[in-house]
């Protein structure tokens, strides 16, 4: 991170970034327009810093510097290196969409499958004839940026009343070093459907790269919907990612972010309950090392009556590394009988490391049931003894306790094979510490 | 050679000096109480053996085996063969019994250059074991004493002696907070594993304790010193006068 920002200086017009980019991005004229807007919006804005309110604890100019370029559109070489590492990171059983370096790579991905199963297509071609996929609401920086200078991405539109027995996994796999990738995509699900989708982001070589990525959700009526996300990008990269979840009446969402990797790295979750009787799982744990910074915020908005949310996070942090975790719970004034908590907890390895937990609660309802808390503190000595006393070495002891720890927030993920993946997931970061 | 030797012995915690010169031999095969007032420092000698951080041996030695204890990591004395039933053991959500069990076991052997368990032996190991304690299978899925009564507590600790083998088990205070039914098959899993090569080190407060585990030797401490040793009948002495004559020394 800091090299690429002592080789390129923060000097540079950040609008060449735009107009070097430009013929690259794919869209009608329309689409053009809607970029160069959205551009505009970011370049007014610019990086965030930790004066605007959301980004207070993670100051991308501070942390960041400047946008890298845009990375060269991947050759034969390249796909052929991220062919092996999608054989490393495919799960079992689960169908693939794959993107290097911010480019939809058709000849490692299951297209027919899951054009069959998932109305896939990418969102190179979506944006041939539709504007409409790079516009959010939101007037975040970092979003706007995203709207900008998305490459590609995936876009599904599963069936209602689909089951889809196959996971379907998004491989993000970046190879270029000092570049920037920036995807978007877009998972539309039909009413009554039931689907697993998991999101996983990896380095095949790549240096102090730059990851954007925003993925807009919609979820029909009556669906039953896991998604997982799995970041392990490169321990010099950036990562920011931006959800944007619209989730309908008597749905089961059951969401779960693991952050094991990049230098920087923030995920912002904006999850709407649009529709009565949801049920919401959101969960996550960090874990992070050396000076690692990573920030997981969430907003669920509770915007329609008898909805449940539960959001369990639990960071682990050794070194100097920092976690930020801000939880907003909203409840608007017609969202009687909500149920709504979130449960935070730091786990500090050394007695440099940082954790900021921010709960807030916005109720505008008079008949909710809402609660948050938030803890953070060392490992207990006198378990650590224990487990000691009974001939653990103090970094298996440790390494049992953390665990034990993190386990309260995968075990929410209700498949059993997504959870053991986590778990090992979990496992391999804890054998790389001892 | 002595199994466990404990030379003039001096602690302190936080500036305040708990044993005052404590001397004690224990040999293969005996069973030794150690009986006193609370305060007496009872329970400090038995964390300074097992390698509890918080103390400051100030002068004395612990030869174990006769190597020197207090040179090692708590983890290396287990491995050695020194095991501490604690007087409160902890719970630890989320570790499942079984798994710590193992991680446990496999950790002394690996660190004695013995080979890990295998599954299938492992787990007719602790079958055996667990059955003989009248600890049923469910309790051993669930995460390390995490909702045990103090009774499964202490028999959990019963259980681990067992599947450990330890030349050296030190009981602190195994029969507080336990009702008579309990303490007795504590007590029976503790005299199942009396053999000639095993030492025993039995704290406690009351008498009736050793009328289950009958101790070779009782030693009677006061103010962090070993005030009076004899034979099992210096409990009954101590049960029926009390500790007020030692405090008084």
């Amino acid at each position: 991170m800091n090299v690429a920002v002592a080789k390129t200086g923060k000097g540079r017009a950040v609008s060449d970034l735009f107009t070097s980019a430009e013929g690259r991005l794919p869209g009608s004229s329309a689409v053009t327009a809607v970029r160069r807007e959205a551009f505009e919006t970011y370049e007014r804005l610019g990086l965030p810093h930790r004066r605007i309110e959301e980004w207070k604890y993670t100051d991308l100019r501070a942390l960041v510097g400047e946008v890298l370029p845009l990375a060269a559109a991947p050759d034969a070489a390249v796909l052929k290196r991220a062919a092996d590492a999608v054989k490393a990171h495919a799960m079992d059983g689960a169908r693939k969409l794959v993107l290097v370096d911010g480019v939809f790579a058709a000849e490692l991905s299951d297209v027919k499958a899951l054009v069959a199963e998932a109305g896939f297509r990418t969102l190179r071609e979506t944006l041939e004839k539709d504007a409409a996929l790079l516009k959010t609401a939101s007037t975040d920086a970092m979003i706007s940026l995203n709207a900008a200078m998305a490459t590609d991405g995936v876009v599904l539109s599963i069936a209602d009343g689909a089951k889809l027995s196959a996971p379907i996994q998004i491989i993000h796999i970046a190879i270029a070093s000092s570049a920037s990738a920036f995807t978007r995509s877009l998972i539309t699900v039909g009413k009554g459907a039931r689907a697993t989708i998991v999101e996983t982001f990896v380095a095949a070589g790549a240096k102090a790269y730059q990851v954007n990525d925003a993925v807009l959700v919609s979820v029909g009526d009556d669906s039953d919907i896991a998604h997982i996300r799995l970041m392990d990008d490169a321990p010099d990269a950036m990562n920011v990612s931006s959800h944007f979840v619209t989730v309908g009446a008597n749905v089961k969402f059951n969401f779960f972010n693991m952050t094991t990797g990049a230098a920087v790295s923030r995920l912002q979750g904006f999850i709407t309950l649009a529709g009565e009787g949801s049920e919401l799982s959101a969960n996550g744990v960090n874990l992070l090392q050396k000076t690692e910074h990573g920030d997981t915020t969430l907003v669920v908005d509770h915007a329609v009556p008898n909805c449940v949310s539960r959001e369990i996070f639990r960071a682990v942090i050794d070194d100097r590394a920092h976690s930020v975790f801000q939880g907003r719970i909203i409840v608007r004034p017609d969202a009687q009988k909500t149920d709504g908590k979130m449960m935070i907890r730091a786990l500090l390895l050394s007695d440099e490391a940082e954790a900021d937990n921010k709960p807030e609660l916005e109720i505008f309802a008079d008949d909710v049931s809402c609660g948050h808390g938030a803890t953070a503190g060392a490992l207990d000595d006198s378990l650590l003894f224990y487990l000691k006393a009974r001939g653990l070495p103090e970094k298996q002891a440790q390494a049992l306790l953390i665990q034990a720890f993190v386990g309260e927030a995968i075990e929410q993920i209700a498949d059993d094979g997504l959870r053991e993946h986590v778990i090992g997931i979990a496992e391999r970061w804890l054998e790389r510490r001892q | 050679m002595a199994l466990l030797e404990v030379k003039d012995l001096k602690v302190r915690v936080e500036e305040r000096e708990i044993l005052h010169g404590l001397t004690l031999t224990v040999n293969e095969g005996e069973v030794h109480a150690i009986m006193g007032p609370n305060g007496s420092g009872k329970s400090t000698l038995s964390h300074v053996i097992a390698g509890k951080p918080g103390y400051e041996v100030t002068d004395g030695q612990v030869l174990f085996k006769g190597e020197d204890l207090l040179e090692m990591e708590p983890n290396e004395r287990a491995a050695k063969g020194v095991f501490l039933a604690f007087q409160y053991p902890v719970e630890i959500p989320g570790v499942a019994t079984m798994n710590f069990l193992r991680t446990a076991l496999n950790a002394q052997r690996k660190a004695r250059g013995e080979d890990e368990y295998s599954t299938p032996d492992f787990l007719r190991k602790v079958r055996e074991v667990s059955k003989s304690l009248n600890i049923p299978q469910d309790m051993l899925k669930r995460g390390v004493n995490v909702g045990f009564s103090g009774g499964e507590k202490k028999r959990n600790e019963v259980l681990q002696m067992a599947l450990f083998e330890p030349s050296l088990c030190i009981l602190d205070e195994m029969d507080s907070g336990l009702d008579i039914d309990a303490l007795r098959i504590a007590a029976d899993g503790v005299n199942a594993l009396r053999s000639p090569e095993r030492a025993m080190v039995v704290i406690t407060h009351y008498q009736r304790l050793l009328n289950y585990i009958v101790p070779d030797v009782v030693h009677v401490m006061s103010k962090g010193r070993v005030v009076k040793s004899g034979g099992k009948e210096l409990a009954l002495e101590l049960e029926a006068s009390g500790y007020a004559q030692f405090e008084a020394a």
